[in-house]
């Protein structure tokens, strides 16, 4: 118990950092101060909170969970790719978005495409679609939560009250700091988590008896798999390239990057985001791989083993409720949690459980985005802020932040897939395939309101299209593709165990390739905005 | 000439991602415990990194700072 102790005074510290120490609102202008921190972040605060922005539950909990069943794939799908498509999405996109918001004083996207465009109701349509797609996100934090908050309590903290407990943590700090407090809660959450995440490996590999005999068993045994990338298609890995592209269209990120107080605080940004992506994921994914050597001290990695072991030979006798069961049981989502509760003593696990909290909790800046979205791109734009004033949007935006985070709350109770598969599949599949509106914005003089529509339409349906597949198709037996649609003897679309494959890629390949394509041929079809809103976009 | 070659190092460090060469290897174990398909990967982020330096060094966007501080006040909120 002594770790979930230290867990709650830690959600403690980060709520007295969120609600009490950075509420600065008083005397600024309130909108730009509660939803962009007054576009005065420094360079320090701007690196570790946009980084810890982008490192959730999924960066931590997902990724062990993945490396444990799938190896050392895991790094190279999700890290490395990011590593490159991230820090030069930030390069190119982000310092434009930066100006741009700076001149033109836009707080969230849909007001920079609907100016651009010369739109309101395509901009009303981009909103929409960003919202529903964030919401998944919010989920998987909250979900984080609670996997955590049991885990490291070993059971004694249920799940639903452990997503609880998260999700009133991070609403308050959000209710109450707005930006401010969110960009200081990740900065002091991020490193943290950098400080004792090196503390962990060190620790669990000590207490495995070194990593160098670990993985000389584990290259010996019949997991010796999980040390190559033998099992994995060289066109998925592939596809995970055009994840990054969702990096910069998140919303959260997007509006991130007017926070900057000077462009050149994302010099050190774009220079140091692979090596923190490294110092965070590699050891993740290692650990998550060295797990399965864990079978012998910990009870619980055993138990998952049993359970995949179960799945792999005996799959077809069993029932898709059986299956789904086993598969739940063989999740390796907490096994982080797990390692640390066996070989670190009890405080230590306390403190680094609260590391992997810190991750968990970075759903904050979705709250916060979707609820500027809200109230900027609807309540502002549809009158509301003339109406009623501006402190009254600042106080529609956090109704906004409470009434999100209690959905958010009662999905995570309900949804049985895993972290992985739900952010993966949905939103950044998803956000990916939205990236082109923004570089088509800011990049293309040529790009117009109609192609931006087609374009968000096509990815709405492509998203709900992948959803529908999953739900109404059965997963198939690994190994064993469930052909969707043939053209000519050709399987197009396949449900596999893992999600769809289009032609032997992952879905968000012809997502973005159709989504760029409609933009374009669209956009050549149809009349630009005016010559005077072209010129201020583009200089010459 | 100098965006061009940066823009090529992008484009070759894009591709290099696709390792097929150390797909089926686990040997040989970096710092003795780290396999080489994972060690690859981890050495790519570093290329990444010096990637952006150069970038940053190179090709910096210096005008969009200058253009900002050009506020257009038809747009700007109260």
């Amino acid at each position: 118990m002594i770790p979930a102790l230290i867990v709650f005074a830690y959600l403690g510290v980060v709520v007295y950092i969120g609600v009490f120490a950075f509420r600065h609102a008083h005397g600024r202008k309130e909108v730009e101060d509660y939803f962009l921190a007054n576009r005065s972040l420094g360079p320090f605060v701007f690196l570790m909170s946009l980084f810890g922005t982008n490192m959730t539950a999924f960066s931590i909990l997902g990724s062990s969970g993945h490396a444990f069943a799938n190896g050392i794939v895991t790094f190279g799908l999700m890290a490395s790719p990011a590593a490159l498509v991230m820090p030069l999405m930030l390069f190119l996109v982000g310092t434009r978005v930066w100006a741009l918001g700076k001149r033109h004083g836009f707080i969230t996207p849909v007001q920079l495409f609907r100016d651009r465009w010369e739109t309101s109701h395509v901009g009303t349509v981009i909103f929409a679609v960003q919202a529903v797609l964030l919401v998944p996100y919010v989920i998987i934090g909250v979900m984080g939560g609670g996997t955590t908050l049991a885990a490291v309590s070993g059971g004694r903290v249920p799940y639903w009250l452990g997503g609880a407990l998260v999700a009133a943590v991070v609403m308050s700090y959000v209710f109450f700091g707005g930006m401010r407090g969110t960009a200081w809660v990740n900065t002091f959450q991020t490193t943290l988590f950098l400080v004792f995440g090196a503390v962990a490996v060190l620790v669990i590999g000590w207490g495995m008896g070194g990593f160098s005999a670990s993985v000389a068993a584990l290259a010996a045994s019949p997991q010796a798999f999980l040390l190559t990338r033998e099992r994995f298609s060289t066109l998925d890995f592939f596809s995970y390239t055009f994840i990054p592209l969702s990096s910069i269209a998140f919303p959260h990120i997007t509006i991130f990057c007017l926070t900057a107080e000077r462009m050149a605080h994302f010099k050190r940004t774009v220079i140091f985001y692979p090596l923190c992506l490294l110092a965070i994921w590699l050891p993740c994914t290692f650990l998550g791989v060295m797990a399965n050597r864990a079978a012998a001290d910990v009870p619980a990695v055993q138990a998952k083993l049993e359970a995949r072991a179960t799945l792999a030979t005996q799959a077809s006798t069993l029932s898709a409720e059986e299956r789904a069961g086993l598969r739940a049981k063989a999740s390796g989502d907490d096994v982080l949690v797990q390692l640390l509760n066996h070989y670190a003593p009890a405080w230590l696990a306390g403190l680094l459980a609260a590391g992997i909290m810190a991750a968990v909790m970075a759903t904050d800046s979705q709250i916060l985005a979707l609820s500027t979205m809200f109230t900027e791109d609807v309540f502002a734009h549809y009158e509301g802020k003339a109406r009623f004033g501006e402190a009254a949007q600042v106080m529609t935006g956090r109704a906004f932040v409470i009434g999100l985070t209690v959905v958010a709350y009662l999905i995570a109770l309900r949804m049985p897939e895993s972290i992985f598969a739900i952010a993966v599949q949905y939103a950044f599949t998803g956000y990916a395939a939205l990236a082109p509106l923004l570089i088509g914005a800011l990049f293309w003089r040529g790009s117009t309101k109609w192609g931006a529509l087609a374009s968000t339409l096509f990815v709405a349906t492509g998203v709900l299209g992948i959803a529908a597949v999953n739900a109404y198709v059965p997963a198939p037996l690994p190994g064993q593709p469930t052909p969707v649609w043939s053209l000519a003897g050709q399987d197009v679309v396949v449900r596999t165990a893992g999600g769809l494959s289009v032609l032997g890629f992952m879905p968000v390949v012809p997502m973005v390739l159709v989504s760029s394509l409609l933009l374009v041929v669209v956009s050549l079809l149809t009349p630009r905005p005016s010559a005077a809103t072209l010129a201020r976009y583009f200089a010459d | 000439m100098k965006n061009a070659l940066l823009g090529l190092a992008t484009l070759a460090l894009y591709l290099l991602h696709q390792d097929v060469w150390f797909w089926r290897s686990a040997r040989p174990f970096l710092l003795g415990f780290l396999p080489v398909g994972l060690a690859y990967h981890a050495l790519y982020c570093l290329l990444a990194s010096l990637l952006m330096l150069l970038l940053v060094r190179h090709a910096w966007p210096a005008q969009l700072e200058r253009e900002a501080d050009t506020r257009d006040e038809r747009h700007r909120r109260p």
